[in-house]
């Protein structure tokens, strides 16, 4: 019995920490694949609407993205609704010129496939979005995507 | 011999990894982006005639600065939006009061009666962005639920799970997700 005994004498042994490297990498890596760069600091509250019959964007990197809500920062910029494009505030007229640096930094072979997605909050009324699209349209800026929570659909009946 | 290289201290990789790890952590988003995806249609040329439409062809949706709906000239509901649409987009009954159908030869289906009825949405400069994204939701919806049904009636499944590029796009335009937005009208005011 005594034999037993012998090697073993009190405390528990050191759990090898070598492969913490190796797992910490693979985390990484998982994030690195998973998720995708923060573009812009948004300066408009962003509360989407919910839909149910909503489509995944394709590809991200063919998409320029419109914001339009009230500003986060009410007391410095007001209450109403604003367009905000890349990192500050714009107005309706600057959306020819933001489509068309959108174009040229994409490959000519992508270009047709650029869609523009309007991320619009839920409560912002209808005149401001009507007035982003007629710039679409001027521009030929014709394949949007309105931009939603995804919603659990409803049972069917 | 040669000299003996030393071995470099590994003890540090893991800190190092942990410091990407919450870079990328913080720098990043995850969130999938998903939406109603529409096209928009081109600018009209100026002198352009616009096209007759029987009335029977459209379909009428308004929705008014208070986000109440108006479908064909009657007060309607968000709820029985959905069921309205699909019946007048099937006709399921050849009614004289709804839309017209041609019959077209397509791949893969033969000939189908397709449905010449357009749904004319109009909103307000007033409505609110979630109402109006409520009824395109609606409306969508009507279009791919009767596209989901002439596919499990033709092919027995569900038009998501078909693979073959060719039958989507033929039950695509067997049931063609003809939205007209009309020019937009202030009525109500900015609020």
């Amino acid at each position: 019995m005594a034999r037993f005994k012998k090697g073993k004498s009190g405390g528990v042994p050191a759990i090898s920490t070598a492969s913490m490297p190796d797992i910490i990498f693979m985390l990484l890596f998982f994030f690195m694949v998973t998720t995708t760069m923060r573009e812009v600091t948004l300066k408009v509250r962003n509360r989407m609407p919910e839909a149910t019959e909503v489509q995944k964007l394709e590809k991200k990197a063919l998409v320029s993205f419109i914001y339009i809500g009230p500003p986060t920062q009410s007391k410095l910029y007001g209450t109403e609704s604003r367009i905000q494009l890349n990192d500050s505030f714009r107005n309706v007229g600057d959306i020819p010129e933001f489509i068309y640096v959108e174009r040229e930094a994409r490959v000519e072979a992508d270009r047709p496939f650029l869609t523009t997605s309007l991320k619009v909050d839920s409560e912002v009324k209808m005149g401001i979005v009507t007035d982003v699209k007629q710039e679409l349209r001027k521009v030929g800026a014709f394949k949007i995507n309105y931009s939603t929570r995804k919603k659990a659909p409803k049972p069917s009946n | 011999m040669a000299k003996k290289v030393p071995q470099i201290n590994a003890g540090s990789m893991a800190d190092i990894s942990f410091l990407m790890l919450i870079f990328f952590l913080v720098t990043t988003t995850m969130d999938v982006d998903s939406g109603i995806v529409r096209r928009l249609p081109p600018l009209p040329e100026k002198d352009a005639e616009i096209p007759e439409v029987k009335e029977r062809n459209i379909f009428n949706v308004l929705v008014n600065k208070n986000d109440r709906l108006f479908i064909n000239n009657a007060w309607g509901d968000i709820r029985t939006l959905r069921a309205e649409t699909k019946e007048f987009l099937a006709n399921p009954a050849n009614r004289e009061n709804l839309p017209e159908k041609k019959v077209e030869s397509l791949p893969y289906l033969g000939d189908y009666p397709v449905s010449r009825g357009i749904i004319s949405l109009k909103n307000d400069r007033g409505t609110s962005y979630n109402m109006y994204i409520q009824v395109q939701n609606e409306l969508t919806a009507a279009v791919n639920e009767l596209r989901d049904e002439l596919s499990k009636q033709k092919f027995g499944k569900p038009l998501s799970e078909i693979t073959d590029q060719d039958i989507v796009t033929s039950i695509q335009k067997a049931i063609p997700m003809s939205i007209s937005e009309a020019e937009p009208e202030d009525i109500g005011g900015k609020k």
